[in-house]
């Protein structure tokens, strides 16, 4: 951790290689882009899993459905919070029976949002299987919960945050670790 | 995602999370439009599960919602059952016929007795007028007000602004005519503050006994005249006559009533081509309401119904939180 409190992990070229990675191996171990569907949680990982459905676009030359899913009325901790937290939209517009369901999120850490993002996958279909890509996973998993494909591995303490900013309308990308604003976990 | 206690940060070019720090529904005169526009936000992404083929989430695992019922209702208490169950919910109801409130047992004791069971929100409805504001400050959980009274009745005024919305896009410039008893409707109420709020035109009609001048005071046009009320109306809400009121001085006969204050073909001709009709239901078909119009493509009141749901278990949610989290 330098002076100012701030990490720099990834910058826009970094994410953007690291995607690619990503999607290589996605298109690798399910050998092809058949049968694959992208959903992204909200937020994090909405903007990522566009950016791999362009990417296996131009690998593959297809259009491989994507969505996203809010989690928030999966979650654990509803009422543990102090107020109920803003819901955001879900957006399946797909059938996702017997598909291979690839989950996108941008940092794994408890592995409680994969959980609640599994829910409610299931409540929305039986895909045939469920797999799980991240860009960051900074470790304290508090359940068995392993991704399949993982852009970086950092270690972090718990009080630190990752902030990971990627989106289309974004010119700059980046992927920083910073100690902990009071207040905010991540 | 992995958000710490109080959700995720807010994100560049998200909005901020409003913080939802209300423990009772009672009523929408102190709601401001930042809160109904946060409720309406809310009510759109559970409309979201309503679309799906499971139905049900799991946001409520655990809470107890108790439907206490001193009036009739079907509609009202059915969906806040289904809201209450969508969200996964345990939902008891409790109607007074068939309680103990039959042996004569007092509101409050009533009221201790089922916040003794611990449930996390009572929804009330009641036919004094303050019967669900007397409640809150007497049991420890949280209390939705389901009408009370010729009071409020907080999430027909919701849904009826959700239910508007979604076909205009909008409340602000629309107007908006109330036609009917406005002196005993609660409905009438809550829409009045809420419609207000967010800036729509507001008319009231009815005969001069139905009609308080003082309702003026939300800014609303009044008149006896229903042609002038219609007349380029973009909503046109009916309210119900309660045939009750027959039997009192308030109109001479239910014919007249309907012959100058129901809403048929042509007067609801002067009203915009696009216009809407409203209702709280349940109709009484041919007094305030013509049977051709109520089954017409004009017609929303079944999405009514169906925005009800939605809006119940947005409030349902908000309320859950936060402060009762031990239950």
């Amino acid at each position: 951790m330098k002076k100012s409190g701030k990490k720099l992990i990834l910058d826009t070229k970094g994410v953007d290689r690291v995607l690619s990675r990503l999607t290589h191996e996605i298109l690798e171990k399910n050998k092809g882009a058949e049968e694959i569907v992208l959903v992204g949680i909200c937020s994090g990982g909405v903007p990522l899993s566009r950016v791999i459905q362009d990417k296996i676009r131009s690998i593959e030359g297809v259009e491989v459905p994507s969505g996203y899913v809010d989690i928030t009325l999966y979650r654990d901790d509803l009422s543990r919070a102090g107020y109920q937290p803003r819901l955001k939209r879900t957006e399946i517009p797909f059938s996702i029976d017997e598909k291979k369901v690839v989950l996108v999120d941008d940092v794994l850490f408890t592995g409680r949002t994969i959980r609640a993002a599994m829910d409610a996958l299931i409540d929305f279909g039986r895909p045939k299987n469920i797999q799980l890509a991240v860009l960051i996973d900074r470790g304290h998993r508090e359940l068995p919960i392993r991704a399949d494909y993982v852009g970086r591995n950092v270690p972090t303490a718990r009080a630190e945050t990752v902030e990971v900013l990627v989106g289309e309308e974004m010119e700059e990308w980046k992927v920083v670790l910073r100690e902990n604003l009071p207040g905010k976990g991540k | 995602m992995e958000g710490g206690a109080t959700g995720e940060p807010p994100r560049e070019g998200e909005v901020t999370p409003m913080e939802w720090r209300r423990k009772h529904v009672l009523g929408l005169a102190d709601f401001s439009a930042e809160e109904i526009e946060f409720v309406i936000d809310t009510a759109r992404s559970m409309e979201d599960v309503l679309t799906r083929d499971i139905k049900k989430v799991p946001a409520l695992r655990g809470k107890t919602v108790v439907n206490l019922f001193f009036e009739a209702s079907t509609r009202t208490r059915t969906s806040f059952e289904i809201a209450g169950k969508r969200l996964s919910a345990d939902v008891v109801n409790f109607s007074s016929a068939v309680s103990s409130v039959a042996k004569g047992e007092t509101l409050l004791d009533t009221a201790k007795n089922i916040n003794a069971m611990m449930p996390s929100i009572i929804v009330m409805r009641h036919p004094v007028s303050g019967a669900s504001q007397f409640l809150s400050r007497h049991v420890t959980c949280s209390v939705i007000n389901a009408g009370d009274g010729s009071n409020e009745h907080p999430t027909q005024g919701l849904l009826d602004l959700y239910a508007i919305i979604k076909v205009k896009d909008k409340i602000k410039g629309l107007k908006i005519s109330i036609i009917g008893d406005i002196l005993h409707s609660r409905v009438a109420r809550s829409n009045l503050h809420s419609l207000s709020r967010m800036g729509a035109d507001l008319w009231l009609c009815g005969p001069g006994t139905l009609v308080p001048k003082e309702m003026v005071r939300f800014g609303a046009t009044v008149t006896n005249d229903i042609r002038e009320a219609v007349r380029d109306a973009d909503v046109v809400m009916m309210l119900r006559i309660q045939l009750e009121r027959q039997k009192t001085s308030y109109f001479p006969s239910l014919r007249e009533y309907a012959r100058n204050y129901g809403l048929n073909s042509e007067v609801f001709s002067l009203a915009r081509k696009d216009a809407i009709i409203m209702h709280p239901g349940p109709i009484n078909r041919g007094v305030e309401l013509s049977d051709e119009l109520a089954d017409s493509s004009h017609s929303i009141i079944l999405n009514q119904v169906e925005s009800g749901v939605a809006i119940r278990m947005a409030l349902l949610y908000l309320l859950a939180g936060g402060h009762n989290a031990a239950r």
